[in-house]
C-alpha cells in the first residue's frame, strides 16, 4: 500500500509539472485529489489494513496530499504569471499613433490680445466700459476739445452717417460718456475696448480697427503715475525687461501729451528692420486729461486730475505675434486663425 | 516739413551733429522722422566748362566734348542734347560715385575714349519732382560764371542734412526754419539770432502807389504790402534753388523763389503780384461774391463764394487769399515791378476754403495753423532784402501796413504747485524760469505765481496747462519719476455682460469653431445675396455718406453675410472644411438724428466636415452639428429651455432644415442650413449651416444658478423602447410625451437609434429610446418599470399611432 501511495504521489507530481495550462492543472487535481480521484481510490483499500498499520498509512496519505497540494499551488502561481505575460504581450499597442482628436477651435488673435490687455488693467483695479460705435460729433470731437474746424480733426479721417453723426474714430468718446455718468464720484478707473473706424485703407491701415482706451481720474493723479502705469503695462504685456520711452506729443484731449515707445521686441533695442533701426517701437498715445475735457464732463479741473491712454490692438497683436501684414487680421483665413489656439 | 541743418545754423550755432539734434528735438516733441544727407555717396564730381563740342565720327546720337575741369581737359562722350560750348556743368571724373551707387570709369564709346560723365540733377540725387521737366531730363547747367574745378556738391549746396519733421498740428510755428531754430536754441541753451532785414531803398515812396483796403476785417487781420521796381525776372542763385528743392519745392524764378524762401525761413506765406497788372495799385481784401470766378495759378478756373476770402483789385479777384494766387497777375518774364503781400488770414476761413476748393498749398497749410501776426512786416522786409541782394529789383521806400486791430499780448499766470500737482515732480523754480525764458516767453516772478507773456508765434499756448506742458517737455519727460497712483482701491471686475461674452467666445472656441473679425460695414448687395425681399426691414440700413467704396458703404443689420464671405474666401483658397463664429454689433437706424440702435449678436457658420482621424470618423458639420454646439453652449450658460420650432419661410434658409430658437415667447434667433440660392450667390459649392442669435435676449434668459440635487441611494432600472412612427412626427413631441407619461419615476430619456428603410414601412421611421427609471426612496421593481414602460407605449400609440417594435 505504501508503495502504491509513493507511486501515486510521484505520478501526480509529474503530471502537475507537465500541465501546460490552468485547465490541465485543474484536470490533474481532479484526477488525483478529486472525490473520485486516485488518492481516494487508494485510501478506500485502507479497511483491509491492520489497526496498527492504519494510522501510519493514514499519515502517509495526508503527507502525500499536502505535497501534491503544495505543488499544485506553486504550479498555479507559475502558470498564472505566464498567462498574464502572454496576455500583456498580445495587448501591445503602438503608443506613437496620434490620439483621438478633440474638436477645438480658437479665439481671434485680436481677442486674445484685447483680453491680455484687459486682464492687466483689471488687475490694477480698472473696470471695463463700453459705448456706441456710431457716435455724435459732440462726443467724438467737441467734448474732447476738438471743435469744428480744428486742424487736429484731420488726424482722424472720419466716416459720416446721417444726422451729423459719425463712426467713432477712437474709443475716447466713452471717456466723456462715462465721466458724465459718474461725476462727481471718484475715482474713475476704466478701460474701454472697442472697434473704431477711420477713412484709411492701405497696407498699414484698415478702415475698421480696434483700440483699448484707458482713463484714471482722482484727486492726486500725476504725470508720473501715468508713466508708472504704462511702464508696468509694457512689462506685463511684452516682457519684464521691456523698457519704455516717453516723447512729448499732441492730442487735443490731453495735456501734457505723450507718445510711448517700448524697446523693440524683435531686437531688444539693438536696431532692426521692424523698429527702423531706432531700437524703439511706438505703441501708444497718452497724456494728462485736458482740463477742458474734465470740465465738460462734470469735474472740477482744479480739484481732480487724471490720465488717459489709447492703444491700437492690431499694432500690439502684430508685435506680439510677429505678424507682418495687418490685412491678415481681417482676412480670416482659417490657416492663419488655426495658428492661434 | 523738411528743414536744412545748414540753414538752421544761420540762426543758432549748433554744436552737435544732425543725428544728435534730431534725437534732442524728438524727445522735446518735435519729432524727426528721418535725416536725409544730401549728396551722400556722391564723390569726385567737379565743375567743368565745356570748351568744344563736335560730332562723334561713328555715331549720330553722340557728341564729343572737351571739358575743362581746372586741373585738366577731359574728352567726354555724351548723348545729351542740352549742352553747348561755354556751359558749365557738373562732371563726374574717373572713379567718381553718383547717386544710386554708379561708379564712373574710363570707357570707350564707339571707338572714342570718354574720361568722365556730365551729370543730370537726378544723378546727383536731386528729386526730379523739384526740377523743371527740361532740367529733369538734361544735364544740369550751372551759372555761366562758375569757375571750373570746384567741388560740385559744395557749389550746389549738396553737403547738407535735411531733417524731415513729423509735426503735431499744434506746432504751426515750427513750419519754418526759425521756428525749429528757436526750439533748438532753447533746448541746447544756445543764443538765437533774430534776423534783421536791412536793404537800400529808392527815393520814391510807396504811398500813393499802393493802397490796401480791408473790408473783411474778421478774415484778414493784417496786410503788409511792399513794392519792388526795376525787376529783372530770372533764375535765383543755386544755393536758394537747392534749399527750396531740399524742402520739396520746385524753383521757378527769382521773385517766386524768394517768396517761397521767406515762407520756409520765417513761416510767413507771401505772394508776389505783377504790380502793373493790379488795377490802380489798389488791393481790396473782401469776401468772394456769388458767381465770382478766378483762374488760379494752376490754370484752373474756380468759383468763389461769400465764405471765401479774396484779394481783389477794382476789376475783380486777383488771388484766393492764403490759398493760391491768380493767373492774371502772375509774375512773368515781362514783369518789371512786383507788389509783395505778407498778410495774416483767419485760420478757419483758409481751412474751409482750401477744403471746399480741394486745393492745399504750402501757404494754406501754414495759414490754417495760425501764423505769427507780428511777423508780417519782418517777412516782407526779408523778401525785399533777398530780391535787392541778388540784384533782381530795387525797393520802393516804405510799406503799406494795414493792421486794423492790434492783437493784445497774452499773459498767463503759472502756479508752480499746480505744475507739481500735474507732473508729480517739482521742477525747481529757477529751472522753470529758465525753460520759459529760453523759449522766449517773458516771465515775471511775483513770488506766488509767475506771470508769463507768450510770444505771438506760439498760438498754441493759451492756458496754464499749456505752460506746464512746455516745462515738462523741456525738463524732459524721461526725467519725470515713475510712480503708481494711490488712493481708494477699486475692484477690477467685468460686468455680467462682459463675462458672458467672454464665456461664449471660450465655449465656442472650445467646441471647434474659430472666431473671425469682419467689417461692420458691408456692400448693400449682401441683402440680395441673402435672398431678402425688397421690403425686408433688414434692408433699412445706416448709410455711410463718404464710404471708401460701395464695398463698405452700409452698416450691417445682420452678421451672417460676413461669415458667408469668410467661408467663400476660404473655400476659394481650398480650405473647404471649417466652422467660424463672430460676436459683434448690428445697426438699425432710428428716426431723425438719433443714434442708431446697436445690438450685439452672435453668429456662426459651418461648412464641410470635422477633421477625422485613423480611429475617429469625420462628421458632417451640418444642422445637428451646430445644434449640438448650441445645446452645449446653452447648458454651460444656464439658459432656460430653448425650443426649436420649424421655420419654413425664412428666405435665407432651407425651408425644411431651419429652426426658430425660442424661450417662452421670446425669439432668440435662427439656426438652419442656408438656402441653396444663397449659397450659389455667395459662390459656396458646399452646404453651409449657420445660426444668428441676439445676445441681449440670450443673456436675459441665461445664468440659471447651479443647484445640487440628492444622489439616488437605490439602484435604478433601464429599459429600452423602440417604436415605429410617421417620419414627420417631431422628435421633441415624442420625447415630451414620453416624459409626461413616464411621470416622476422616469429619470431620463434619450434617443439612441433612428432608422428608416426596410423593413420599416415607407413613410415611417423606427426610433429607439433608452429610459431610465429611478425612485428616490426604494429599490424599484422590474414590475414597476415594466408597468411604466407600458403606460408610455400606450401614450405614444394614442397620440402618434406609434407601434411598439420587437
Ligand atoms: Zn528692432
Amino acid at each position: 500500500m505504501r508503495e502504491k501511495l509513493q507511486e501515486l504521489c510521484h505520478e501526480a507530481l509529474q503530471a502537475l509539472d507537465a500541465a501546460g495550462s490552468l485547465e490541465d492543472l485543474n484536470e490533474t487535481r481532479i484526477k488525483y485529489l478529486g472525490k473520485k480521484g486516485a488518492l481516494t481510490q487508494v485510501l478506500r483499500g485502507m479497511g483491509k489494513l491492520s489497526a496498527e498499520e492504519r494510522p501510519r498509512i493514514g499519515q502517509a496519505a495526508n503527507e502525500i496530499r499536502s505535497a501534491i497540494e503544495e505543488r499544485l499551488a506553486a504550479r498555479t502561481d507559475e502558470l498564472k504569471v505566464a498567462v498574464q505575460e502572454q496576455r500583456l504581450r498580445r495587448e501591445v499597442i503602438d503608443v506613437t499613433l496620434p490620439g483621438t482628436p478633440v474638436q477645438w477651435g480658437g479665439k481671434h488673435p485680436l481677442t486674445r490680445v484685447r483680453e491680455n490687455i484687459q486682464d492687466i488693467f483689471l488687475g490694477l483695479g480698472y473696470v471695463i466700459a463700453e459705448g456706441p460705435e456710431v457716435e455724435t460729433d459732440y462726443y467724438n470731437f467737441e467734448a474732447l476739445n476738438l471743435p469744428q474746424d480744428h486742424p487736429a480733426r484731420d488726424m482722424q479721417d472720419t466716416f459720416f452717417v446721417s444726422g451729423g453723426n459719425l463712426l467713432r474714430t477712437h474709443t475716447s468718446p466713452v471717456q466723456v460718456r462715462f465721466m458724465e455718468k459718474t461725476a462727481p464720484e471718484l475715482p474713475v478707473k476704466i478701460i474701454v475696448p472697442g472697434k473704431v473706424y477711420r477713412r484709411d485703407d492701405d497696407a498699414t491701415h484698415s478702415p475698421m480697427f480696434h483700440q483699448v482706451e484707458g482713463l484714471a481720474i482722482d484727486r492726486r493723479i500725476t504725470f508720473s503715475d501715468l508713466k508708472g502705469t504704462l511702464d508696468l503695462f509694457a512689462r506685463e504685456m511684452f516682457s519684464p525687461d521691456t523698457r519704455t520711452r516717453f516723447r512729448p506729443s499732441y492730442f487735443p484731449f490731453t495735456e501734457p501729451s505723450v507718445e510711448v515707445d517700448i524697446s523693440c521686441v524683435m531686437c531688444r533695442g539693438k536696431g532692426c528692420r521692424v523698429c527702423s533701426h531706432t531700437g524703439w517701437l511706438e505703441i501708444l498715445g497718452a497724456g494728462m486729461v485736458h482740463p477742458r475735457v474734465l470740465e465738460v464732463s462734470g469735474y472740477d479741473s482744479e480739484e481732480v486730475t487724471g490720465f488717459a491712454f489709447g492703444m491700437g490692438v492690431e499694432r500690439i497683436a502684430m508685435l506680439k505675434y510677429g505678424i507682418d501684414d495687418m490685412r491678415l487680421l481681417f482676412e480670416n483665413d482659417l490657416r492663419f486663425l488655426q495658428q492661434f489656439r | 516739413m523738411r528743414v536744412s541743418y545748414n540753414w538752421l545754423k544761420e540762426f543758432v550755432d549748433l554744436d552737435i551733429s544732425p543725428r544728435e539734434l534730431a534725437d534732442r528735438l524728438t524727445l522735446a516733441g518735435i519729432a524727426v522722422e528721418r535725416i536725409e544727407e544730401t549728396g551722400k555717396g556722391i564723390e569726385k564730381v567737379v565743375t567743368g566748362r565745356i570748351e568744344t563740342i563736335s560730332a562723334h565720327p561713328n555715331a549720330d546720337k553722340l557728341v564729343v566734348a572737351t571739358v575743362n575741369t581746372g586741373a585738366e581737359k577731359l574728352q567726354i562722350i555724351t548723348a545729351a542734347t542740352n549742352v553747348r560750348a561755354g556751359d558749365v556743368v557738373p562732371v563726374a571724373v574717373e572713379g567718381a560715385r553718383l547717386a544710386g551707387g554708379l561708379v564712373i570709369k574710363r570707357a570707350s564709346l564707339r571707338g572714342m575714349e570718354s574720361r568722365g560723365m556730365m551729370c543730370s540733377g537726378r544723378e546727383l540725387g536731386i528729386d526730379p519732382a523739384t526740377m523743371s521737366p527740361e532740367e529733369a531730363h538734361g544735364i544740369m547747367l550751372l551759372p555761366p560764371g562758375t569757375p571750373p574745378g570746384r567741388d560740385a556738391k559744395k557749389v550746389l549746396g549738396l553737403d547738407d542734412a535735411i531733417l524731415e519733421l513729423d509735426l503735431t498740428p499744434n506746432r504751426g510755428d515750427c513750419l519754418s526754419v526759425i521756428g525749429v531754430a528757436r526750439e533748438a536754441a532753447a533746448l541746447l541753451g544756445l543764443p538765437f539770432r533774430q534776423p534783421q532785414a536791412v536793404f537800400p531803398e529808392l527815393e520814391e515812396n510807396i504811398s500813393g502807389k499802393v493802397k490796401v483796403e480791408i473790408e473783411a476785417r474778421d478774415l484778414c487781420r493784417r496786410f503788409v504790402g511792399r513794392l519792388v521796381k526795376n525787376v529783372r525776372v530770372g533764375r535765383s542763385p543755386l544755393w536758394m534753388q537747392q534749399r527750396l528743392r531740399d524742402a520739396g519745392i520746385r524753383p521757378i524764378s527769382n521773385i517766386v523763389d524768394v517768396t517761397n524762401y521767406v515762407m520756409l525761413e520765417l513761416g510767413q506765406p507771401m505772394h508776389a503780384f505783377d504790380y502793373n497788372l493790379v488795377r490802380e495799385g489798389r488791393i481790396i481784401v473782401r469776401r468772394g461774391r456769388e458767381g465770382e470766378k478766378i483762374t488760379s495759378l494752376d490754370g484752373v478756373e474756380r468759383e468763389l463764394t461769400p465764405d471765401m476770402l479774396a484779394i481783389t483789385d477794382p476789376s475783380g479777384p486777383v488771388a484766393i487769399a492764403g490759398v493760391m494766387g491768380g493767373l492774371a497777375t502772375e509774375v512773368s518774364k515781362k514783369t518789371t515791378a512786383v507788389l509783395l503781400e505778407a498778410a495774416y488770414f483767419d485760420p478757419t476761413s483758409i481751412r474751409r476754403t482750401s477744403k471746399a476748393l480741394g486745393l492745399r498749398s504750402e501757404a494754406s497749410l501754414r495759414f490754417e495753423k495760425g501764423i505769427d501776426i507780428d511777423g508780417c512786416a519782418g517777412a516782407s522786409a526779408r523778401a525785399v532784402q533777398l530780391i535787392t541782394g541778388m540784384e533782381a529789383g530795387e525797393a520802393v521806400a516804405g510799406m503799406v501796413d494795414n493792421y486794423p486791430g492790434l492783437v493784445p499780448e497774452k499773459t498767463l499766470s503759472l502756479r508752480s504747485e499746480r505744475a507739481t500737482h500735474i507732473l508729480g515732480v517739482e521742477v525747481p523754480r529757477e529751472e522753470t524760469f529758465n525753460i520759459l525764458t529760453n523759449l522766449r516767453f517773458k516771465v515775471e516772478d511775483t513770488g506766488n505765481e509767475m506771470l508769463v507773456t507768450v510770444p505771438t508765434y506760439r498760438v498754441d499756448v493759451s492756458r496754464e496747462i499749456d505752460l506746464i506742458e512746455e516745462i515738462a517737455r523741456m525738463y524732459g519727460y524721461n526725467r519725470v519719476p515713475v510712480t503708481l497712483p494711490y488712493g481708494l482701491s477699486t475692484a477690477g471686475i467685468k460686468t455680467g455682460k462682459q463675462a458672458f461674452l467672454d464665456r461664449i467666445q471660450e465655449l465656442l472656441a472650445g467646441s471647434g469653431l474659430y472666431e473671425v473679425v469682419t467689417y461692420s460695414f458691408v456692400h448693400p448687395r449682401v441683402f440680395d445675396r441673402m435672398n431678402l425681399p425688397e421690403n425686408s426691414p433688414l434692408r433699412d440700413t445706416v448709410k455711410i455718406q463718404n464710404p471708401l467704396s460701395e464695398e463698405n458703404s452700409v452698416m450691417r443689420t445682420m452678421m451672417l453675410p460676413g461669415l458667408l464671405e469668410v467661408l467663400a474666401k476660404n473655400y476659394s483658397r481650398r480650405v473647404q472644411n471649417g466652422a467660424v463664429f463672430e460676436t459683434g454689433k448690428v445697426f438699425y437706424p432710428r428716426r431723425g438724428d438719433s443714434l442708431p440702435e446697436e445690438r450685439l449678436v452672435l453668429s456662426a457658420a459651418s461648412m464641410g466636415r470635422t477633421a477625422g482621424s485613423w480611429n475617429t470618423p469625420s462628421r458632417e458639420m451640418d444642422y445637428y452639428y451646430l445644434k449640438g454646439v448650441l445645446e452645449n453652449l446653452f447648458r454651460e450658460l444656464g439658459t432656460a429651455p430653448v425650443a426649436y420650432r420649424p421655420e419654413t419661410a425664412n428666405p435665407s434658409f432651407h425651408p425644411g432644415r431651419t429652426a426658430s430658437l425660442e424661450t417662452g415667447n421670446e425669439k432668440l434667433g435662427v439656426l438652419g442650413e442656408l438656402h441653396p440660392d444663397v449659397l450659389e450667390k455667395f459662390d459656396i459649392p458646399e452646404k453651409v449651416t449657420a445660426f444668428e442669435l441676439d445676445l441681449a435676449g440670450l443673456l436675459a434668459v441665461s445664468g440659471r444658478p447651479l443647484q445640487y440635487g440628492a444622489l439616488p441611494k437605490f439602484p435604478g432600472i433601464e429599459r429600452d423602447i423602440a417604436i415605429i412612427v410617421g417620419q414627420d412626427t417631431p422628435a421633441a413631441e415624442i420625447m415630451d410625451t414620453i416624459r409626461s407619461a413616464g411621470g416622476e419615476l422616469l429619470q431620463s430619456v434619450s434617443l439612441f437609434d433612428l432608422y428608416r428603410g426596410e423593413p420599416v414601412p415607407e413613410g415611417n421611421q423606427s426610433m429607439a429610446f433608452s429610459l431610465k427609471f429611478q425612485a428616490l426612496d426604494r429599490t424599484l421593481t422590474d414590475a414597476e418599470a415594466g408597468e411604466r414602460t407600458e403606460v408610455i407605449a400606450r401614450a405614444l400609440a394614442a397620440r402618434f399611432g406609434a407601434e411598439l417594435r420587437g
